[in-house]
């Protein structure tokens, strides 16, 4: 099988397995080597169908290659290049390795061809992501490790069934046009909702993200919700559900960032708020509305990530990005500050930055299909974004107040990082054609009209303004030291104690019932803590902890049971 | 992780530093947007709905949206904050 004829993300994932034997500098150059292979395998790529391999009786295909395929790819290798360089400081070799893994599962997905091979890397990028999020290393990250990956793996699992389902209802594997007919499409569409954050399945997005590593959290931020809405956007495309679930998407989540106090669970909201942007784009489901939310998977890709960077660089030299203990920070840092209101200007959708010519393709769409409440809402939340990520993001971490603190700029291998992302910002803003060129349908679409940019420009300029006003009379509400209720609440706070009781009582009665198998059963449980908690930590946190295997378990059961 | 130093006695001034120049930022915020609605007098708006073409309708719609985010969301704080450790795993 020629080079290809292989996806491009076995280059990523079989390329890792080099990483841990590698040291130092020839590490450092292996790192950035391997995405670069990747860009190269990209470029050899033509279009059809390739990597077909024969299982248990159906064929699948490992290599789909088409222009939804080919943008979604070019813009995973980039950023995995991009997070690999951001990560080069790092010094063990797990998180370059998993983040490997996990980007090349990401683009394995993007180029399945059918619903099995889908399967197969939907579950490896939440097995690999997690591991980033562990690497955060405290106890507060590996607990929302193990709730993340308790919902990935859910998501996995529902995609599985769903895709029995439709194998049972079609004859068929192949993952094209899946839509709602069959509870089939309703599995697979929960599964994809799942990982694309949809309201009240989003909190693991909140939850995980914050709590990884500066790293981990780049590499997290481009790969999982951008998959789901590449799923999505294969599957479920004019759907018309999708147009008031994105639309919910880009409004709920920016209540919680302007009073969210950590700044990169801040970006967290806002990433949940452009993802709405792109799921009422393949809600519309026409040529415009869906090259914008291809284009807009592109441009969010490299502005979150630059938006994530800066707020890991801080991170990483002050040792928090809580906003009530930042400001001033653009005397320290200059140069990361300038990155991040590039950042900024794009995620906000300014002329000259690469949300503009992205973002406003979704609008207009709404906008010809007479989607008014619709398009008055994605109007508030482009506001809205501005308002939370486009000034407080930058305003709280490096201006305000001056919190004091002073440190080192960030280091080079980041700077290098956040310049390749802002410039890919600022030229995609400047010189959107090449974009375009790329996307699934021709584009026929002029952002730069003069009338276009004074609506862009006074609809941001006013939001400034109202910040400003607000903050000049003190109505703004300060960052203050704290966490915000949300929906997670049903499953972390009431909802878990529930749960405790109910595995108390459940267990009361089976000890009473069966009392000799119930020792057996607990020894066996802990047998595998022991051998399953890394250092026992496991054990510590059994019920959450065990959950995830107990869900396993169940899971099996449940295929075995279905296949005889 | 590298700890951050105390602020040096001796650190210049920088320009943001002076409360005239915070004024003077805030203040162009309003020239900007004024301007933006002057400009509005000699550029035909035009978009995909009606209200798009009423006069300074996004500036207008902007302010206001902005306004009611953040009241929205500051009622909505009183409701929701606890305290960091609220969950007992930071």
């Amino acid at each position: 099988m020629a080079i290809a004829e292989l996806s491009p993300g076995l280059t990523l994932i079989v390329g890792s397995l080099l990483i841990p034997v590698l040291r130092g500098r020839l590490r450092s150059a292996y790192l950035l080597l391997l995405p670069l292979l990747g860009l190269v395998h990209l470029a050899t790529l033509t279009i059809g169908e390739f990597g077909v391999v024969e299982f248990i009786g159906y064929e699948l295909v490992t290599l789909r290659v088409d222009r939804w395929s080919m943008v979604f790819g070019w813009i995973f290798m980039i950023a995995t290049l991009v997070s690999a360089i951001y990560g080069l400081h790092v010094r063990g070799a797990l998180q370059p390795m998993a983040g490997f893994v996990y980007a090349g599962s990401a683009l394995g997905a993007v180029f399945a061809g059918d619903l099995m091979t889908l399967f197969f890397f939907w579950e490896l990028t939440a097995l690999s992501s997690v591991l980033l999020v562990w690497a955060g290393g405290t106890r507060s990250a590996y607990r929302a490790g193990m709730r993340y990956l308790i919902v990935q793996i859910a998501s996995g699992m529902l995609l599985f069934f769903g895709a029995l389902m439709q194998l049972n209802a079609t004859g068929s594997l192949d993952f094209d046009h899946i839509g709602l007919d069959g509870p089939g499409g309703w599995l697979i569409f929960t599964a994809f909702g799942i990982k694309c954050a949809f309201p009240f399945l989003h909190n693991w997005l909140q939850d995980s993200y914050p709590e990884a590593t500066e790293v981990g959290t780049v590499f997290l931020s481009a790969f999982t919700t951008k998959l789901a809405v590449y799923a999505l956007a294969r599957g479920f495309a004019g759907t018309e559900l999708l147009v008031p679930i994105g639309a919910a998407m880009t409004a709920f989540p920016i209540f919680y960032a302007v009073i969210e106090n950590d700044l990169r669970r801040v970006l967290a909201y806002s990433l949940n708020n452009q993802l709405g942007f792109m799921v009422v784009g393949i809600g519309i489901g026409t040529e415009l509305s869906l090259n914008g939310t291809a284009a807009h998977a592109f441009t969010h890709i490299l502005y979150k990530a630059l938006l994530f960077m800066s707020m890991g660089a801080v991170l990483l030299r002050v040792g928090t990005v809580k906003g009530s203990e930042l400001g001033g920070l653009y005397k320290s840092m200059p140069l990361t500050a300038a990155f991040c209101i590039v950042g900024a200007a794009s995620i906000s959708g300014f002329p000259l930055f690469s949300g503009f010519v992205s973002k406003s393709m979704i609008l207009s769409a709404a906008g010809i299909e007479s989607y008014l409440i619709t398009w008055t809402v994605l109007l508030f939340a482009s506001a809205g974004v501005f308002h939370h990520s486009g000034i407080k993001i930058p305003y709280f971490a490096f201006f305000a107040h001056d919190s004091g603190k002073r440190c080192a700029e960030a280091p080079l291998n980041m700077l290098i990082a956040m310049g390749i992302a802002a410039f890919l910002c600022i030229g995609i803003g400047v010189y959107p054609a090449p974009l375009y060129t790329l996307l699934p349908y021709p584009v026929d679409y002029a952002p730069y009209s003069p009338s276009h940019v004074l609506a862009q420009l006074q609809l941001l300029m006013f939001s400034a303004l109202a910040f400003s006003v607000l903050m000049w009379t003190r109505i703004y509400p300060p960052e203050l030291r704290s966490v915000n209720l949300d929906f997670d609440w049903v499953y972390r706070g009431p909802g878990k104690r529930l749960l405790s009781a109910l595995t108390r009582s459940v267990g009361d009665l089976r000890a009473h019932a069966e009392g000799s198998a119930r020792r057996g059963i607990e020894g066996m449980v802990a047998g595998l803590s022991r051998t399953h908690g890394p250092s026992g930590m496991l054990a510590r946190t059994w019920p959450t902890g065990s959950m995830v295997l107990w869900v396993a378990v169940l899971l099996g059961a449940y295929l075995l049971f279905y296949y005889f | 992780m590298s700890k951050s130093t105390g602020t040096s006695a001796a650190e210049p001034k920088r320009w943001l530093d002076r409360p005239e120049n915070v004024r003077k930022v805030y203040l162009s915020v309003w020239v900007v947007c004024a301007a933006l609605l002057v400009a509005e007098l000699f550029i035909d708006k035009h978009g995909e709905t009606e209200i798009e073409h009423w006069f300074g309708f996004h500036g207008f719609f902007g302010f206001v949206a902005c306004v009611f985010l953040v009241l929205a969301a500051k009622q909505l704080r009183r409701a929701l904050i606890r305290p960091e450790d609220y969950y007992g795993d930071r």
